[in-house]
C-alpha cells in the first residue's frame, strides 16, 4: 500500500497508462494517429468508456442512451462559455455536474426496471432529449444550426476581469493557453488520467464490490440487507458525469455543440467500445474507444478516387467493381465495417481485446515453457 | 414470548389456501424444524418471514417489530438470514467477496458509497470472512469464483455468508436437498455445530434424521395448516403426524 492506496500492480497498470498516454504523439505517430484533432477524441470517448464500464462493466445495466448525457454536456460547457468565460475549467465542472443531474432523473425512473426494458427506457430518454433538442428546447440549443459561440456572448467572468478576446472569436483558453491542438490534447489527457484513477478506485472499493454483486445475484443481496437500487443508480450517476465532461471537452476543444452527438448511433458508439475493449476490465473501455475512432478516422477518410487507386493493379472492370464493393464498408458506409468488426468480436472474443491479449499473453507463456500459465490466466480476475 | 411470533397467518394463491391459520412462537436460542409433505406451505411460510411475500391476514412479528410491508433488505438488516432451498450466491464472484459482502452488509448497513477506500484495506471485515470460510471448510477455495463449486459447497458458504453477520435468527429452506449423501451429513454436522453456539434456528428438512436429532421443538404442516408441534419424541410417536405426513407407516 501507498498513498495513492493501489495494490503494486495497479500501481504499476496506472504508471504505465500515464506514460503511454503522455507520450501517445510519439507512441501513435507511426500509426498515422498522431495528430492533435485524433488524439484529444482518444482521450475524450476514453473518458466516455470509461465512465458507461462503471455502469455496464460492474454493474450489468445495458444503457443505450448515454450520448444524451454526452450531448448535455456539450451545451453545457457551450453556455458556460458564452454566459461566464472561456476557461475551460468551468465548462468541465458544469457539464459534469448537469450531466450528473441529468443521469439522477434518466436513471432514477429508467432503473425501476431491469434487462431489456432498462435498456429500451434509456433509448427513449435519449431519443426523447435529442427530438427535444431539435424542436422545443431550440431556444437553448440552436436547432438545427447547433449552439454555437457569438461576440456578443456575455462571458461574464472574462469580463470581470479584464479579458477582451476583441472582434474575433475566441476558442477555449486555459489561462491564456489555447485548447486546440497539442495543449487541448494534453489537457484531455490529464482528465483522462484522472478518470482512468477515479475508476481504478472504484473497480477496487467495497463499493465497486457491491456493483459486481448488483450484477451478479440481486435477489441475494436483498436477502443479504443491501438495497439494490441506489447502488444501481449510484454507478448510473458516475457515469453520468463521466459521460457529461466528455461532452464537456468536446466543446472545449471544438467549442459548438449540436444534437447529433444525443443520437442513437453515438449511445451505441459507446457500447461497442466497451464490449470491443473488454467490458468490466480496466483498460479495455480505454482500448475499445482507442480502437473505434482509429479505425472510423481511417475507413471514413476512402474515397473513391483513393480506393480506384488502391485497385490499380487489376484489370480496369474488376478494378471498378472492387471499388464498387468496398466502397460499401468505408466512408459514410464505415459503420457496416464497425457492424462486421463487433459480430466478429462478440463470436470469438467474447471477453473484447482484453481477453484477447490474455490469450496471447497464456500462449507465449506455454511456449516459454511456463508450465501451466493458461489456466491461471483463464481464472485471474478480469483486469 | 419467543423471538418470532406468528399469528393466524394465511395466504391464498387463487384458489389455493397455502398457508390456514398457522400460529407459530420461536424461542430464543431454539431449532425449530417445520416439517410436512411437499406443497404444505412450508417455503410460502418462510417467504413471509423475510418479506418475499405478504400474508393476507394475521401477524409476523420479529423481536418486537411486525414484518409485515417490510422489504427484504430491511429485515435482513433487524438480524433475520436465510439460506435457500437452491443456494443464492454471487456466482461471478470470490468465495471471499461472497462473505465479505455480507460482512459490510452488516458493518455500513443498506447502502454505502464506499467508493475511495480500497478493499483490501478492510483487514478486518477480510478477517471476519476468512474465519467464517474456514468454520464451514472453504478456506482453502478462497480465491475460487463461486459459481463453479459443487452443490453442497455452495450451501455451506451460503450458510458462511448469512453467518457472518451473526443472525438473530437463521432461517433455512432444505438445507440438504439435492445433495449427495457425504454433503449431506457435511452440512448437518455443519448445523448442529451452529446450533450448539446457540444460534436461533427455523430449519425445514425432509431428512427425518437430521430433523429429529437437531431440532428443539417441530411443528408439523400439513395442507397450509400446523396439524402438530412439539418436542420431537413426541411427534414422533403422534399418530395424526403419522396419518398426515408418512401416510401411516411408523418413524
Ligand atoms: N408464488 C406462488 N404462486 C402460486 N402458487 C404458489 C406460489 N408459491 C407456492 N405456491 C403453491 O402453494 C403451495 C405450497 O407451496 P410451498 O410453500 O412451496 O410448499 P412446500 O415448500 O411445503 O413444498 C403449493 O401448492 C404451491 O404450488
Ligand atoms: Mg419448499
Amino acid at each position: 500500500m501507498n498513498i495513492l492506496s493501489l495494490s503494486r500492480s495497479d500501481l504499476i497498470t496506472l504508471i504505465c497508462f500515464i506514460i503511454a498516454v503522455l507520450s501517445g504523439p510519439v507512441i501513435l505517430e507511426p500509426f498515422g494517429a498522431g495528430y492533435p484533432d485524433l488524439l484529444q477524441k482518444f482521450a475524450i470517448f476514453g473518458i466516455f468508456a470509461i465512465g458507461f464500464n462503471i455502469l455496464f462493466g460492474l454493474t450489468g445495466y445495458l444503457s443505450f442512451g448515454h450520448a444524451a448525457f454526452l450531448g448535455v454536456g456539450s451545451y453545457t460547457a457551450v453556455w458556460t462559455f458564452k454566459l461566464l468565460s472561456m476557461n475551460p475549467i468551468p465548462a468541465i465542472i458544469f457539464a459534469t455536474l448537469v450531466g450528473g443531474a441529468f443521469s439522477v432523473i434518466i436513471g432514477y425512473i429508467s432503473l425501476r426496471r431491469s434487462g431489456i426494458y432498462f435498456s429500451i427506457l434509456t433509448l427513449a430518454f435519449a431519443q426523447m432529449s435529442y427530438n427535444l433538442a431539435y424542436s422545443v428546447l431550440t431556444p437553448i440549443t440552436n436547432g438545427e444550426t447547433g449552439l454555437q459561440l457569438a461576440q456578443s456572448d456575455p462571458r461574464a467572468l472574462d469580463v470581470a476581469f479584464g479579458r477582451d478576446y476583441g472582434a474575433v472569436l475566441p476558442p477555449s483558453d486555459l489561462f491564456g493557453i489555447e485548447m486546440t491542438g497539442y495543449p487541448g490534447f494534453y489537457f484531455c489527457a490529464t482528465l483522462l488520467i484522472i478518470c482512468f484513477f477515479i475508476s481504478m478506485r472504484i473497480f477496487r472499493s467495497p463499493f465497486g464490490m457491491m456493483l459486481r454483486a448488483v450484477k451478479s445475484n440481486q435477489n441475494r443481496m436483498n436477502y443479504t440487507g443491501l438495497n439494490t437500487r441506489p447502488y444501481a443508480l449510484a454507478a448510473f450517476v458516475i457515469s453520468g458525469m463521466f459521460a457529461g465532461l466528455a461532452g464537456g471537452l468536446l466543446a472545449v476543444t471544438d467549442p459548438l455543440a449540436g444534437a447529433e452527438r444525443m443520437q442513437w448511433t453515438a449511445s451505441g458508439e459507446v457500447v461497442l467500445m466497451t464490449i470491443l475493449g473488454g467490458s468490466g476490465t480496466l483498460l479495455g473501455p480505454v482500448i475499445g474507444a482507442g480502437a473505434i475512432k482509429y479505425f472510423e478516422n481511417i475507413f471514413s477518410a476512402f474515397n473513391e478516387t483513393i480506393l480506384l487507386n488502391a485497385y490499380s493493379f487489376l484489370p480496369e472492370s474488376l478494378q471498378h467493381m472492387m471499388a464498387s464493393v468496398s466502397s460499401l464498408f468505408v466512408g459514410e458506409g464505415w459503420h457496416l465495417t464497425l457492424g462486421a468488426l463487433f459480430m466478429l468480436i462478440v463470436i470469438f472474443l467474447p471477453g473484447g481485446l482484453m481477453e484477447g491479449f490474455r490469450r496471447i499473453k497464456g500462449m507465449i507463456g506455454r511456449i516459454g515453457g511456463g508450465g501451466d500459465v493458461s489456466s491461471k490466466s483463464e481464472t485471474a480476475p478480469a483486469e | 414470548m419467543g423471538i418470532l411470533t406468528v399469528n393466524n397467518v394465511n395466504k391464498r394463491f387463487g384458489g389455493l389456501k397455502a398457508l390456514d391459520d398457522v400460529n407459530l412462537d420461536i424461542h430464543e436460542g431454539t431449532v425449530h424444524a417445520i416439517i410436512g409433505p411437499n406443497g404444505a406451505g412450508k417455503s410460502t411460510l418462510l417467504n413471509c418471514f423475510v418479506g418475499k411475500l405478504e400474508p393476507d391476514t394475521g401477524s409476523v412479528v420479529f423481536d418486537g417489530t411486525s414484518l409485515l410491508g417490510i422489504p427484504p433488505h430491511k429485515i435482513n438488516q433487524l438480524g433475520v438470514s436465510r439460506v435457500f432451498q437452491t443456494p443464492e450466491i454471487f456466482g461471478d464472484l470470490t468465495l471471499l467477496e461472497n462473505v465479505m459482502i455480507p460482512a459490510f452488509a452488516k458493518r455500513d448497513g443498506s447502502f454505502k458509497v464506499n467508493g475511495w477506500s480500497a478493499v483490501a484495506n478492510q483487514s478486518e471485515v477480510r478477517d471476519q470472512a476468512m474465519v467464517m470460510l474456514e468454520d464451514v471448510n472453504l478456506a482453502s477455495k478462497s480465491k475460487e469464483t463461486a459459481g463453479h463449486l459443487s452443490r453442497g459447497d455452495k450451501r455451506r458458504l451460503e450458510l458462511a455468508m448469512c453467518l457472518v453477520q451473526k443472525p438473530k435468527l437463521l432461517l433455512l429452506d432444505e438445507p440438504t436437498a439435492g445433495m449427495a449423501r457425504a454433503d449431506t451429513n457435511n452440512t448437518i454436522d455443519l448445523m448442529k455445530t451452529i446450533a450448539s453456539k446457540g444460534v436461533t434456528m427455523v430449519v425445514i428438512e425432509h431428512d427425518m434424521h437430521v430433523v429429529f436429532s437437531l431440532a428443539d421443538r417441530i411443528s408439523v404442516l400439513a395442507q397450509g395448516h400446523v396439524i402438530a408441534e412439539d418436542i420431537p419424541d413426541k411427534i414422533k410417536g403422534d399418530p395424526r403426524v403419522q396419518e398426515a405426513y408418512l401416510g401411516g407407516a411408523h418413524l
